[in-house]
């Protein structure tokens, strides 16, 4: 089975957002960087699929320079190639371009199976993998919780909302967009970091591939959320703000 | 050009959310002096009920899309009808709401029209005659005013809760119910569904739970859970938990508040070490007060908290469940 699995490097979670000058994004200077936590579960999905079944793990990413980390750590658990879609306009591009320039890279490879994150910790349109499979002509099913292949194609479980789900079958070549907690990601081990260096990383521009990268929707402004309610925090040593949230849920919001 | 509401149904059953969708339809259709059309994709039969429903909330008129293939959902089957529909009756605008389905298909229908597409929107506005969306970035850390480049159709999907389905009116008389026709064949629809399925019964139900201690990823590791429980357990309370902390496996899914678990609205919630994601805000907005715990001060889980705290809840959480025990 030849795998495709697409990653994108988000702001670290615990990162401390500022504004920029232009208010039209964050700083990227103040900010480490991760692969997008939905992503490492469709990597081990991947990764696991080929275990089980042989094959090939390519990890595709669009991103700016620094996102090449992103796919070594990928090649370090186990992947066995990557392709590093380079452009600076990249780190906030909308979906619908993002796709575009992943397509132009993964029709280049006669895959059996796409494999996306559900959605990005950044901007969470949750439409990459969606927009990627009608792109590439390709069955897709979205927030997948088990894959198993079957005699001509796979059958997936879909998660629906409230609790429901529901199992898909469809013929390859597909893509699913994976749901978190699918499976328990794996650590890269010190061997794999190491193997990954010799590793294939091929690193194409959008030109090449083709794509130019003229956004279909525009951020015009970033700014800090207004509140919804008022928030009356509590200070102090712990001991002192246990008592006083005591005494406010029992005597001012009288839950207690 | 009008606005299109794509409202979603399954089993002759609305999903709620399209009701919102429908109202940001309608303040958009007044912001933009537009009228709105409703449609909803469904079998060849049994749609009758909803189709009147529908008809009486004052739309222009309402677009029922009828095909045996349609009566199962598919991503295939949802998008082709649609830009059936779409390319024939051209609005300025397409909304649905941010379902699980509308993630599923919505991508697709806009890309197929080569079309962009604004998901999971919390407001909107007009700016210069154009409408202006207004999104969450970094899981509701950042807002962003988002607008589209290039012409229409402009899709769009309402995040759950955004607009208020409640001030919808039903108006006059009944709108036109019209029944486009679908081209559609068993060949263009790729995946097979499969019966839809619950797991095995829950055996907590947080919904009728009076006080909830709920735990997320700032609890850092299950040997750590104990501390938790027993603040719980001196309140009374259910222990519950956002999405990471089940996916981890530390806790039992059917612990999990949020969008793909329980939606609960007790009288008490308290987040610990949860940064508040929509995902899990759409679950536990509902409940009367709620206190935070989080070391981040700018968590968004603080926007829907009464009392915060600020701060590392391995400190908290001990002194907290010592100064219960001490004055009961």
């Amino acid at each position: 089975m030849k795998i495709i699995v697409c990653l994108k490097q988000v702001p670290a979670r615990d990162s401390v957002l500022r504004i920029d000058d232009a208010q039209a994004w964050v700083r990227e200077t103040d900010l480490s960087f991760e692969i997008n936590e939905p992503d490492t579960y469709a990597l081990e999905e991947g990764l696991r699929l080929k275990e089980k079944h042989g094959g090939e793990v390519v990890v595709v990413c669009a991103g700016p320079a620094r996102a090449a980390s992103a796919i070594r750590e990928a090649l370090a658990k186990g992947a066995d190639r990557g392709i590093h879609i380079e452009d600076e306009a990249l780190a906030r591009l909308d979906s619908f371009t993002t796709a575009r320039a992943l397509a132009a890279a993964i029709r280049a490879e006669s895959f059996d199976l796409v494999l996306t994150g559900l959605q990005s910790d950044d901007l969470g349109f949750s439409q990459t993998g969606v927009i990627l499979a009608e792109l590439l002509g390709a069955p897709h099913a979205t927030i997948i919780m088990e894959v198993q292949k079957m005699e001509g194609g796979i059958k997936v479980k879909r998660e629906l909302e409230a609790g429901w789900f529901q199992y898909v079958e469809m013929p390859l070549p597909a893509l699913l967009a994976i749901q978190s907690g699918i499976n328990k990601v794996r650590y890269a081990t010190l061997m794999g970091i190491k193997k990954a260096k010799t590793k294939e990383l091929k690193r194409v521009t959008p030109a090449e591939l083709g794509v130019d990268l003229k956004p279909r929707q525009i951020i015009r402004r970033v700014y800090a959320p207004q509140k919804s309610k008022q928030t009356q925090f509590l200070e102090g040593p712990p001991k002192e703000v246990a008592a006083k949230l005591l005494e406010k849920l029992k005597f001012e919001a009288r839950v207690l | 050009m009008s606005i299109l509401v794509v409202m979603e149904q399954q089993g002759g059953a609305w999903n709620k959310m399209s009701w919102e969708a429908l109202a940001a339809g309608v303040e958009l259709g007044k912001a933009l002096d537009r009228p709105v059309a409703a449609a909803l994709l469904g079998s060849e039969t049994g749609l009758e009920a909803l189709e009147a429903e529908l008809a009486a909330y004052g739309v222009e008129r309402v677009l029922s899309l009828r095909h045996s293939l349609l009566g199962e959902y598919t991503p295939d089957g949802y998008a082709l009808a649609l830009r059936q529909l779409i390319q024939r009756a051209g609005p300025l605008l397409v909304l649905l709401a941010h379902t699980y389905q509308a993630r599923d298909f919505a991508p697709k229908l806009a890309a197929s029209l080569d079309r962009a597409f604004i998901s999971d929107v919390v407001g909107c506005r007009v700016d210069d005659g154009g409408p202006v969306f207004v999104r969450q970035l970094f899981q509701g850390k950042m807002n962003a005013d988002v607008v589209f480049a290039g012409g229409p159709p402009y899709f769009v999907s309402v995040q759950a809760g955004a607009f208020r389905a409640d001030r919808l009116e039903k108006g006059g008389a009944p709108a036109p119910i019209e029944h486009p026709s679908v081209s559609l064949d068993a060949a263009q629809i790729r995946t097979r569904p499969l019966e839809r399925f619950q797991e095995a019964k829950r055996t907590v139900d947080l919904a009728t739970a009076e006080i909830i201690v709920a735990v997320g990823r700032g609890i850092k590791d299950p040997a750590n859970l104990p501390m938790v429980e027993k603040l719980a357990q001196a309140l009374g309370a259910e222990v519950g938990a956002s999405r990471p902390v089940c996916d981890s496996g530390w806790l039992p899914l059917e612990r999990q508040v949020g969008s793909s678990g329980q939606t609960v609205a007790p009288k008490l919630y308290i987040a610990l070490g949860i940064s508040g994601a929509i995902q899990h805000l759409v679950g536990m907005k509902g409940s009367r007060t709620v206190v935070a715990v989080n070391k981040d001060s700018s968590a968004p889980i603080f926007e829907v908290a009464d009392y915060g705290i600020v701060g590392s809840l391995f400190d908290i959480v001990p002194a907290l469940t010592e100064a219960i025990q001490s004055s009961s």
